[in-house]
């Protein structure tokens, strides 16, 4: 795990609500950023969700490639499986 | 280094050659440290104009508004043409002067560095 | 039931087997694009798309995505919510957008249509399929939203026509224009990791997030729903770079170069945005300075840490645009003041709430440098004498904005920054370091340049008067010049139940009225 950042932002909204909670609790290092219509996790080296937890959080199944609807915008590497979604650096 | 094509050559259409301006050649025009000024302004004026034609009416009737301008001691004026220190003569033509199509004319004003000596 | 397939056994069937050999044409015939600009491709196979949408999944979430906007849309122009907005100066900021961004979207979808196209590899086939639709999408979506802005203000009426005249359109025209009379691989390039990636947060993260701030949601919406799309082109231009630099060493300088000509390029494209943020925005909740140290210096940073092992560095002369963030949105402020009378939409100077806010975000030079010019062309207002450039500006050769940037990394930032090159016996003007590199690199492409300034001298834009011009680029004459005394501050403030032509105490008595 590289030291450079990583960060997700998702739009501020009920759809994204199981996202954002997800993140917030797998990543508990990472720093979360409320601007006006948005929210940015910012994290160093990696970043991520799994499908359980989202699932759990949404209470049904969920497809994580549902982020697509709301995500706003990423940087870094993307790591990606029906179980989980990952961001890192190299 | 050429640009890469498809098929053959590159083709070379020069669009703004002098021959396009009726006459005319273009000159860009720029105050030093008169940034409200924002940019050189560009110019297409004929060849053969004096050059005391330039500060007498072409530069007033765009740069005049700005509180300075009336200031200018003109004789005090420190020009560049296409980046070397230049002398013109006002009384001979643009072309005469070494004033090309496309060339840039600086001109600095000793003791007026825009307004409140702040470059503006 | 047969079961259910994982998500990378899904992506490979749908996306892979789908070409075959051509028998009748040679490969080269039927893929003409593909080699002439040097780029070495051995096995197309090794592309995959991080992302492994496919595009069964695609159109659910597209359509997903229409659904919502277009909802949030009707209700904006049920409930009249633009009388929400925090002030209709705002709305100068979507005129910009409609005219100078939009008519992008479009260009992005011709570009990319034309890469499905000419790619032989299934895998870039598709997510280039994709982002053509895509940049489809967002066209119409911007058009449908801005739609109801342009029955109750001025200058959204015709924006394609006005993208391919206007003279600070040419500024994103050109550098589109640019990209798509390159190869394909340049192309890619261009919009896809050196706008997209590198700097595309910038223009719609900060500055949706603005318009949230501002009240406007519909706006904030395609903003997100078009970058929620971002997010995959984004990963797309990631993708690409590492694709070329794994496939042949010798594909290394070539992108290197692109990647420094097309960040500067689109970095140049991006000044006027810088103005967007820091100016049309009432209310801003980041300065384009905070925006360029997240969205390039910290992310650029680490992107390029990563791609380091491949050989790439940093684009050349990324040091001076974070040097001239301290600069850029002032100066474009106050080029687009000069020539308020020639545009299509309005400006005003600075009030002292937001003077405030912009000493305590730019601590260096706006007081210094930027404050005193403000309160000089207050005063001269104020006599009567609203300061204006009479004349026409010098327009860089490469980017095509006016010559209107300062030699900042000289640490001289009050002398305009002059560069030429001489090419065919004539001489060539650039703003910088940057675009001059660009020219001399290429320049039997540059000279083709349609500056609006020459064309107009040369007599092909309609006439000699600004009057002429302006109706040539189909301008009425309500839409620009000051906003204070403007049809739309008029229309504004009728909304509100305010008479016009009220001193400015009365008018914030009403507003207040209004807003209790």
């Amino acid at each position: 795990m590289s030291d450079g950042k990583v960060f997700m932002i998702f739009q501020d909204t009920a759809d994204a609500r199981p996202f954002i909670e997800a993140l917030t609790q797998e990543n508990p290092a990472a720093t979360i950023i409320h601007q006006p219509g948005m929210i940015r996790f910012e994290a160093m080296g990696e970043i991520g969700i799994t499908r359980a937890v989202v699932e759990e959080l949404a209470g049904r199944d969920v497809d994580l490639q549902e982020l697509h609807l709301t995500l706003i915008s990423l940087s870094g590497n993307i790591d990606e499986d029906d179980d989980y979604f990952r961001i890192t650096r190299h | 280094m050429t640009v890469k094509a498809i098929h053959g050559e590159y083709p070379v259409v020069m669009m703004d050659s002098v021959d396009r301006f009726h006459g005319n050649q273009l000159v860009y025009i720029g105050w030093d440290y008169h940034t409200s000024i924002s940019t050189a302004n560009a110019y297409p004026l004929p060849p053969d104009m004096p050059f005391a034609a330039l500060t007498g009416a072409v530069l007033p009737s765009v740069l005049g508004p700005h509180p300075e301008f009336p200031l200018i001691e003109w004789d005090k004026v420190e020009w560049m043409l296409d980046g070397k220190l230049f002398h013109p003569n006002m009384g001979l033509s643009l072309k005469d002067n070494g004033i090309g199509h496309k060339s840039l004319i600086r001109f600095r004003t000793p003791g007026l560095k825009g307004y409140n000596n702040t470059g503006n | 039931m047969a079961k259910k397939l994982n998500m990378r056994k899904r992506y490979e069937l749908l996306t892979r087997g789908l070409g075959w050999e051509p028998t009748y044409q040679s490969k080269e015939k039927v893929f003409s694009n593909e080699s002439y600009e040097g780029i070495k491709i051995t096995d197309w196979s090794k592309w995959e798309d991080p992302f492994r949408l496919t595009i069964d999944a695609y159109w659910k979430y597209q359509a997903e995505k229409d659904k919502k906007l277009y909802a949030v849309m009707d209700s904006f122009a049920q409930n009249n919510a633009h009388l929400n907005l925090a002030d209709a100066t705002y709305v100068n900021a979507l005129k910009l957008f409609i005219q100078g961004v939009t008519p992008l979207e479009y260009q992005a979808h011709r570009g990319f249509a034309r890469l499905a196209r000419q790619f032989s590899g299934e895998g870039a086939q598709i997510a280039c399929q994709m982002q053509s639709l895509d940049e489809l999408r967002h066209t119409q979506t911007q058009i449908h939203t801005i739609s109801h802005y342009n029955k109750h203000f001025n200058g959204m009426h015709d924006p394609f026509h006005m993208h391919d005249r206007v003279w600070y359109l040419s500024v994103p025209k050109s550098y589109f224009d640019d990209a798509k009379s390159a190869g394909p691989f340049e192309f890619i390039t261009s919009v896809s990791f050196a706008f997209e990636y590198l700097l595309t947060n910038l223009l719609f993260v900060p500055f949706m997030s603005g318009a949230a701030f501002n009240g406007d949601m519909a706006t904030v919406t395609f903003g997100f729903s078009a970058q929620s799309d971002e997010s995959r082109h984004m990963t797309l231009g990631l993708e690409l770079i590492k694709f070329l630099l794994e496939q042949h060493e010798d594909n290394i300088p070539i992108v290197q170069g692109w990647i420094d000509k097309h960040f500067w390029r689109a970095y140049r494209v991006l000044a006027l945005v810088s103005a967007m943020q820091d100016y049309m925005l009432p209310e801003s909740p980041m300065s384009w300075k905070e925006a360029w140290e997240i969205y390039f210096v910290e992310n650029a940073g680490a992107l390029f840490n990563d791609l380091a092992r491949y050989g790439l560095r940093m684009p050349k002369y990324h040091e001076q645009a974070t040097a001239e963030a301290e600069h850029l949105s002032h100066q474009v402020w106050g080029t687009l003041y000069n020539y308020a009378h020639a545009a299509s939409m309005h400006f005003w100077l600075p009030d002292e709430k937001k003077m405030d806010w912009l000493s305590e975000k730019y601590p260096n030079t706006f007081d210094k440098y930027y404050r005193p010019r403000y309160e000089m062309w207050a005063q001269m207002a104020k006599e009567g004498k609203r300061f204006q450039n009479g004349g026409l500006p010098q327009l860089c050769q490469v980017c095509q904005v006016p010559m209107l940037f300062t030699e900042v990394s000289k640490d001289d930032p009050m002398q305009i920054s002059y560069r030429s090159s001489e090419f065919n016996g004539e001489k060539f003007h650039t703003c910088s370091d940057g675009c001059k590199d660009i020219f001399d690199h290429e320049p039997e492409k540059y000279v083709h340049a349609w500056l609006p300034v020459h064309q107009i001298f040369q007599g092909n834009c309609g006439g000699a008067a600004i009057p002429d011009i302006l109706n040539w680029y189909h301008f009425k004459p309500e839409d620009g010049g000051d906003y204070a005394g403007s049809a739309d501050e008029t229309r504004w403030k009728a909304m509100h139940g305010e008479t016009t032509g009220a001193a400015s105490s009365d008018t914030e008595s009403a507003e207040e009225k209004a807003a209790a």
